[in-house]
């Protein structure tokens, strides 16, 4: 067993990954370069046996950060240090090598799996594609290992079916468990249940937790749902248009989310108790096209509490305490303001 | 401004494996200007219950028994021409689940909706512009873009563009089918309060479909909690999400985090969802109910009033004044 120790697996810094845009021949000749900024100078670290939630709207960039840490997507720039190394120095072939170790569940089940061919082939084909499919018996018990990690049970049973033969729950569990059949240290698993009904994706959560607490394996769990996230995740980093503009322990960064934008967000979450009824409808205008991102802080034009600071200055993500970070020129202002909400919803309650 | 009464209603999907179940003795009142939720697992028949409301079924899918009146008409029997010119879209009007999706791309919104007033209604172009004009304003989309694309829109925009799209006739009752299920917190929480307004400002009743429980305590009066093609509790918001009897709805609150809580354990409900083509016998959660015995097995429990007023559980494990096991689900 090897439990959390604190240690680093992981360390992203100033990681960018821009698409470029198809220019008209206008901006061609006008040398003009245009990209979608999806990942913007993100940095981030995942400890051994953590699972850190990666959190945010649509669009913000989540799913690009998820395949350029396995460069399955070519970093613009910036670096990924996993176990003291920098990947993104790595040839090709090393870096097929090193997916031994890093693997990633993707966020739709039913495009990532080619419906041809049976759960045995689907599971088997990492280690295939490691050059580790020679002995058919290996391989065999390699699957059946995997597939009962991820209750398949019994395994025999499920080895030679189809994917259309098979539940959402049970095909993301085959998803799964073809992450888990190289026996990695660490695992993308991008909105690994968002596709599922609550009542049987807490199977699949289980699953999860019970790896990452047994065998110290590290996860990255990517969704947009911040109370999943705050009941399973050890520590989230809240994304917003490229950039991750606060992390910290779940409970600390839902307690007290020290950005405006953070705020919001949590605000906006409905309640399920129809006693308290309140539908807060958060910041106001719409997410930037992150093609075009605003200047300084890219939250200013729809931040309650933007100052010209804002407008010309992006804010550096610092530690405020205890491993919280937040990037906000105005953090006193921002706890303040959300220490004035809660006293008040105090005050409203004692009436 | 009229009750919707639905009793025992029965729609099955005829495949060639058999009957699927979809709406299974459904029965439930609703009364002028409230908003009743349904909740529950997909495939339990949401959807279906709503298209049969709406007599927009597809081929073969076919009503096997039951009754649906509307302020004392019967609707179910009407004839099509009938329906179609008082009815549907005029009383009775729906926003099916994925509908943002389906606007024409090549159409602006505003003329979108104004083609829905038009094939309704004998008014002029500019009546019908001006009207769409009013809708877009009452769902918090500035007038002004009338003459935008569907791609011009938000998704949030887009789900209120069809909002407004199902009430270009002045409908009593609306039927949301998952309205929000595809948008961002923020987004959800815009379309929710544009909805809520709107009821205020109309009347309007309203059916929201959702499988998310947050969305129907914050936004309506009642809940029904559907469970393999039937309702299996039903009651005020604040009774069934806050004392849940059946079984099912303990687990179903059980495994919805809410963000405000203290960090606690994934809760599941073990054992899969049933299979309408062959739904279990008695209480078709049996296999999955941890206070199941031989009675839940064999009978089929009733949908009764117990313990408080309108209320009404199908749990033979619940007794008459509502007392019943605390089930935690793991
Ligand atoms: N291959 C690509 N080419 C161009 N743009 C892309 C590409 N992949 C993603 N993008 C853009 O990058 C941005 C971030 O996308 P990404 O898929 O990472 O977001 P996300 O946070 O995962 O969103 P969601 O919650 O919807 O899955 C979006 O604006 C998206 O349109
Ligand atoms: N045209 C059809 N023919 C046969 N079966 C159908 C048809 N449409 C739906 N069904 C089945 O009927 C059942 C109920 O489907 P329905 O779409 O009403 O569920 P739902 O509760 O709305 O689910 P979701 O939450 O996924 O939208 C499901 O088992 C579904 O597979
Ligand atoms: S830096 Fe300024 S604009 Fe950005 S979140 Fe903080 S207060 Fe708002
Ligand atoms: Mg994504
Ligand atoms: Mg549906």
């Amino acid at each position: 067993m090897k439990a959390s120790n604190g240690e680093i697996l992981l360390e992203v810094r100033n990681l960018v990954k821009h698409f470029p845009l198809r220019r008209s021949l206008k901006d061609i000749m006008q040398g003009k370069r245009s990209a979608v900024r999806a990942v913007d100078g993100v940095s981030f670290f995942v400890r051994r046996g953590e699972i850190l939630g990666l959190v945010g709207e649509s669009g913000c960039g989540k799913t690009t950060t998820g395949r350029v840490l396995l460069r399955l997507e070519e970093p613009t720039s910036g670096e990924i240090i996993f176990d003291g190394q920098d990947i993104t120095q790595l040839s090709r072939q090393e870096m097929t090598r090193l997916r031994r170790r890093m693997q990633i569940v993707f966020q739709d089940p039913y495009d990532s799996m080619n419906p041809n061919l049976d759960v045995f082939r689907i599971v088997a084909e990492p280690l295939r594609i490691q050059g580790l499919a020679r002995d058919h018996d290996e391989v065999t018990e390699r699957v059946a290992r995997a597939l009962a990690d991820v209750e398949l049970t019994p395994v025999e049973e499920y080895m030679h079916r189809y994917p259309r033969e098979l539940s959402g729950g049970q095909r993301q569990r085959v998803a799964i468990a073809r992450a888990l059949v190289l026996d990695p240290d660490f695992i993308v698993a991008d909105e690994p249940v968002s596709m599922l009904d609550v009542s049987i994706r807490g199977g699949i959560l289980k699953i999860l937790m019970r790896l990452v607490r047994e065998r110290g394996l590290s996860l990255l769990f990517i969704t947009h749902d911040l109370s999943l996230a705050r009941h399973f995740c050890d520590r989230i980093a809240v994304m917003y248009l490229g950039k991750i503009v606060e992390h910290g322990a779940a409970d600390s960064l839902v307690y007290r989310p020290h950005h405006p934008y953070t705020q919001a967000l949590m605000d906006a979450v409905l309640s399920t108790d129809p006693r308290q009824k309140h539908i807060f409808t958060g910041l106001t205008g719409e997410i930037p096209n992150p093609a075009n991102p605003p200047s300084g802080c890219r939250l200013h034009p729809r931040c309650p509490l933007a100052t010209g600071l804002c407008r010309t200055e992006e804010p550096p993500l610092v530690e405020h305490k205890d491993g919280h970070w937040a990037a906000c020129h105005h953090v006193e202002q921002s706890l303040a303001r959300l220490e004035a909400k809660v006293t008040t919803a105090a005050a409203a309650e004692a009436e | 401004m009229s009750e919707l009464v639905v009793q025992d209603l029965r729609m099955y999907y005829q495949s060639r494996r058999g009957q699927v179940r979809a709406v299974d003795g459904v029965s439930f009142t609703l009364a002028p200007g409230k908003a009743l939720g349904i909740v529950g697992e997909s495939g339990c028949g949401k959807s279906s219950l709503g298209i049969t409301l709406l007599r927009l079924l597809p081929p073969n899918g076919r009503v096997m028994g039951g009754s649906v009146r509307l302020g004392g008409e019967e609707l179910l029997t009407m004839d099509e021409e009938t329906f179609r010119k008082n009815i549907r879209w005029k009383k009775l009007a729906m926003v099916f689940q994925g509908a943002m999706n389906a606007l024409n791309p090549v159409l602006t919104v505003g003329s979108q909706i104004a083609e829905a007033i038009l094939a309704h209604e004998r008014v002029t172009k500019e009546e019908a512009e001006r009207r769409a004009k009013d809708l877009l304003a009452m769902v918090g989309i500035n007038p002004a873009r009338y003459g935008h694309y569907p791609h011009e829109f938000s998704g949030g925009m887009k789900q209120r563009a069809v909002i407004a799209m199902a009430l270009a006739c002045n409908p009593q009752v609306i039927i949301a089918d998952e309205p929000t299920t595809a948008l961002d917190v923020m987004v959800q929480a815009q379309v929710l309060k544009a909805i809520s307004d709107l009821r205020q400002r109309l009347g309007l009743s309203l059916i929201l479909v959702s499988h998310d429980l947050s969305v129907v305590a914050q936004t309506c009066d009642e809940v029904a909690v559907m469970y393999a093609g039937k309702i299996v509790e039903h009651g005020p918001v604040e009774e069934v999400l806050v004392r849940p009897r059946h079984p099912y709805t303990q687990g179903l609150t059980q495994a919805f985090p809410d963000i405000r809580a203290d960090r606690a354990p994934i809760v599941s409900i073990p054992g899969t969802p049933p299979n309408l083509l062959s739904p279990p016998s008695g209480c078709r959660f049996h296999p999955r109910c941890p206070l199941a015995d031989e009675l839940c097995a064999r009978e089929e429990p009733e949908l009764v009033e117990k313990g408080a007023a309108r209320h009404r559980v199908a749990c033979h494990q619940v007794s008459v004044s509502g007392e019943v096991a605390e089930v935690r689900f793991a």
